[in-house]
């Protein structure tokens, strides 16, 4: 046995560990990457080894909390990828408008940018006030961030760019307030959204949904997993409810792929159809 | 698969795709490894890349997609904008954490990934590039055990990323760019060869 088979090892009990004392399941995350970035929290703490670290782990909270950052990916930005919002305005906002109600659920919400993106998309389009937003994520630390709305005012240039080509239809300028050196968002965009801690590798469904975003988070899974969290998608959403996925994921090749149809293909839309 | 190598992995950035585009027309059809490519390409690039060398080499090229099992003969493009990583059962899986060494996706990401699924049987190879990305990728495949090229700096566009892993680690070779893909070409069947015969 080699060193890379021993760390393999090493690596399955700290993720045992992880969920036993913690409850957070990384077992079935997909590996190379939890296991690159466990590996430089290593060498960057000086551990010797990833079980050295394990022991650290197990008593001392605000490390498991530094790990679970290194984790659990939480880069998003507003109006990622700005043809899918576009092609959200022009291809699915129709048929949202059929519905007297609307339940969204953004399932991996992160620090909540693309969650405000949702909600001034709706506003825009005349369906903020009947809507519901549910934004999850299972670190609640970053669930806090996206609950307070404030982000640094850096990548402001490149979100108002996103948002143009989003198909914006005002100025980005009319939804914050700047503050030195971070913006606050208006408050208006967060009356619908209930901000909550949902980990799509332990819990289950919680209400019936007419759209699903779920965006660069199954990348994330092993296939086991990723068929965890179709299901759950499959069993939240209304017959003609809408899925989106991220760029590079997609639900062909799953089981679930007889019960999608493509609303707009390239953009990962999708819609349950039984 | 008792080949001395089972994988390439290869870095590039500035002036990569005449680079890339040299290295790879240089390789046969039946070329038996796959061939796996980190160049930076500005994020909203898309799929033009696999394009462009798919058009000019004789071996498959495409965009690698998240969980595709890794098929010998074919070389396989990091989609742009998000890093690319090998799964130790030979599959790729991508991640959009932030940039490594200002780049996503990023070679180390890469070059570190591919060692957990190819041990000591990888070759890593780093082109023209104005930055560093790949030099913690390179030494980690000379500590396993790799075989690291490196395009001769005096040859390059951009001379700083192959300085950088040369400046790292002990490389294997350091070529001019006209000859890199015949040497891996040489490389490749010759241990290829070798192994067939001793099978014998």
């Amino acid at each position: 046995m080699d060193d890379l088979e021993t760390q393999n090892i090493e690596l399955q009990l700290l993720l045992q560990a992880i969920y036993l004392k913690y409850g957070y399941d990384f077992r079935n995350y997909a590996k190379a990457s939890i296991k690159r970035r466990v590996q430089h929290r290593m060498t960057k703490d000086g551990f010797e080894s990833i079980s050295a670290m394990q022991h650290k782990l197990l008593y001392d909270v605000s490390f498991f909390e530094t790990l679970l950052l290194d984790m659990s990916i939480n880069v998003t930005e507003m109006f990622r990828d700005p043809g899918f919002y576009f092609a959200l305005r022009k291809f699915v906002v129709a048929e949202l408008k059929k519905f007297p109600f609307l339940k969204i659920w953004h399932a991996g919400c992160a620090t909540g940018e693309e969650v405000y993106s949702m909600a001034i998309l709706l506003k825009e389009e005349g369906l903020y006030d009947r809507t519901q937003i549910y934004a999850t994520d299972m670190n609640e630390i970053v669930l806090k961030q996206a609950k307070d709305g404030i982000f640094n005012i850096s990548r402001l240039k490149q979100y108002t760019a996103n948002y143009q080509k989003a198909g914006g239809q005002e100025s980005f300028s009319d939804y914050y307030v700047a503050h030195y050196d971070h913006v606050v968002m208006d408050k208006s965009l967060k009356e619908n959204i209930l901000f909550s801690d949902h980990n799509l590798a332990t819990d289950g469904v919680f209400g019936e949904m007419n759209l699903i975003m779920c965006r660069n988070v199954l990348i994330y899974f092993n296939r086991e997993l990723q068929h965890r969290a179709l299901g759950l998608f499959f069993d939240s959403l209304c017959t003609d409810g809408f899925l989106c996925l991220g760029s590079k994921e997609s639900i062909r090749f799953s089981e679930y792929s007889d019960t999608f149809e493509d609303v707009v293909r390239e953009e990962k839309i999708y819609r349950r159809i039984s | 698969m008792n080949n001395r190598f089972e994988a390439v992995v290869i870095g590039s950035s500035a002036g990569g795709i005449k680079a890339l585009t040299a290295v790879l027309t240089a390789l046969p059809k039946e070329f038996p490894l796959p061939i796996i490519i980190v160049q930076h390409l500005h994020p909203d690039s898309d799929s033009y890349l696999a394009q462009i060398l798919g058009a000019k080499c004789e071996l498959k090229v495409k965009q690698a997609d998240e969980k595709e099992t890794i098929a010998e003969g074919v070389i396989y493009i990091a989609p742009p904008n998000y890093h690319l990583l090998v799964e130790e059962d030979r599959s790729f899986s991508l991640s959009i954490e932030g940039s490594v060494n200002f780049a996503r996706p990023s070679v180390d990401v890469l070059f570190e990934t591919a060692i957990y699924a190819y041990r000591n049987k990888i070759i890593g190879i780093i082109l023209t590039g104005a930055n560093n990305d790949g030099h913690q990728g390179v030494k980690r495949i000379k500590q396993m055990g790799g075989y690291v090229i490196v395009q001769d700096p005096a040859t390059a566009e951009a001379d700083a990323m192959p300085r950088a892993a040369i400046a790292a680690t002990k490389v294997d070779k350091i070529l001019p760019l006209e000859q890199i893909g015949p040497y891996l070409l040489q490389l490749v069947n010759r241990s290829t060869k070798k192994t067939r015969y001793n099978e014998k």
